[in-house]
């Protein structure tokens, strides 16, 4: 009993000591600087880069009226290139009446069916995308900032989902991004895996996606069950990936290969 | 929502060679695709680009299944006087998107 229970703490430690290496916060490095000049350069040109695509539908959205109340984001929030900057860097938030963090895509259908009354938007669909990038943008350059004290547990339980081996392939999400970020798989460097630039244009996807979207790629990658989207595992992943991101600069909408 | 992305100088010196910069909005559907009951996807792609600089045409671009969602054509031109350079896209049922630019040359 006494040896199995010393087994089990040499397996915990050793468990802790290999997904313990954290990343020091000056060696924390967007994935940005490992992009070709050629992609760095569509994702810093306005008229270069395809998220502002969805900028421009965004645009579009934000004044247009919906619901059975009849009027547009605009109606409430004025223009969103003053009312919501900076909105983005600070999500997951954490929102009283419910008790839990939220997204900001989650955010944009609770204004959606409680405000003007109107159908949610589905989770990945062109409007829902136009309008969290349009956010999104207005927080571009800005710092990530994850100070909430309320945030705590949905950063702890985030954490968590980070550090488990999940999978077929026996993974957790710090193996790669925390313990081996910069080294090499295939073609590719390892990357810190910092949700700075999201919703994003991956020029795999040839669309704009979501953190979600990313996220349920690397899971699947994992051989792991994708949680479905809008799940408070995503939201609780979104806001540690956020708190570890905290002082970087947003990029949204970024664009990755 | 035909939305277009254009990058162009609004002023140039007579004479000189511009770079026109364009990114359309459209998914590209190769009509390649299936979808999970096996019901084949159809193809819905921009085929034809052309940009006419004051009436005249200066260039064109056929488009095939092959090329990236949101095609991004950049191409060059002589600025020969003030005008409207229109650029033009059709494709697949019934596509069709026009932007018009203004430059000014001096």
């Amino acid at each position: 009993m006494r040896r199995a229970a010393a087994l089990t703490a040499v397996a915990v430690l050793a468990v802790s000591a290999a997904i313990s290496g954290e990343i020091p916060l000056s060696e924390r490095r967007s994935t940005y600087l490992d992009m070709g000049a050629e992609t760095r350069a569509m994702q810093d040109g306005d008229t270069d880069n395809p998220g502002m695509l969805w900028v421009l539908d965004g645009e579009a959205l934000w004044r247009t009226t919906a619901g059975k109340a009849a009027i547009a984001c605009a109606g409430c929030h004025g223009e969103a290139e003053t009312s919501m900057k900076g909105v983005a860097a600070r999500y997951p938030a954490f929102d009283p009446t419910r008790g839990t963090a939220i997204d900001l895509a989650g955010r944009i259908n609770i204004c959606r069916t409680e405000r003007q009354q109107a159908p949610e938007l589905k989770r990945e669909s062109r409007e829902l995308l136009a309008l969290t990038a349009l956010i999104a943008r207005q927080s571009r350059g800005m710092p990530i900032i994850s100070e909430d004290e309320r945030l705590k547990p949905a950063i702890e339980a985030g954490r968590a989902i980070f550090m488990i081996r999940q999978g077929q392939l026996d993974l957790a999400c710090a193996q790669c991004h925390d313990d081996n970020r910069g080294s090499r798989l295939a073609g590719i460097t390892v990357p810190q895996g910092h949700p700075t630039g999201y919703p994003l244009y991956r020029l795999e996807w040839q669309t704009l996606g979501s953190l979600q979207r990313r996220l349920r790629n690397c899971l699947i990658g994992m051989r792991a069950e994708p949680y479905t989207y809008g799940a408070p595992e995503y939201i609780a992943l979104e806001a540690y990936l956020m708190w570890r991101a905290r002082g970087m600069a947003m990029e949204s909408p970024a664009v990755r290969p | 929502m035909a939305r277009a992305l254009i990058n162009a100088p609004a002023k140039a010196a007579r004479g000189a060679v511009i770079e026109i910069k364009t990114l359309v909005s459209h998914v590209m559907e190769t009509g390649f695709r299936y979808t999970q009951t096996g019901e084949p996807v159809a193809r819905d792609i921009v085929t034809n680009f052309t940009a006419t600089y004051n009436g005249e045409e200066v260039f064109r671009a056929r488009l095939y299944p092959a090329i990236a969602a949101n095609p991004y054509l950049t191409f060059h031109t002589v600025a020969t006087e003030s005008g409207t350079i229109e650029l033009k896209w059709t494709g697949d049922n019934g596509f069709e998107a026009t932007e018009r630019i203004r430059i000014t040359v001096e």
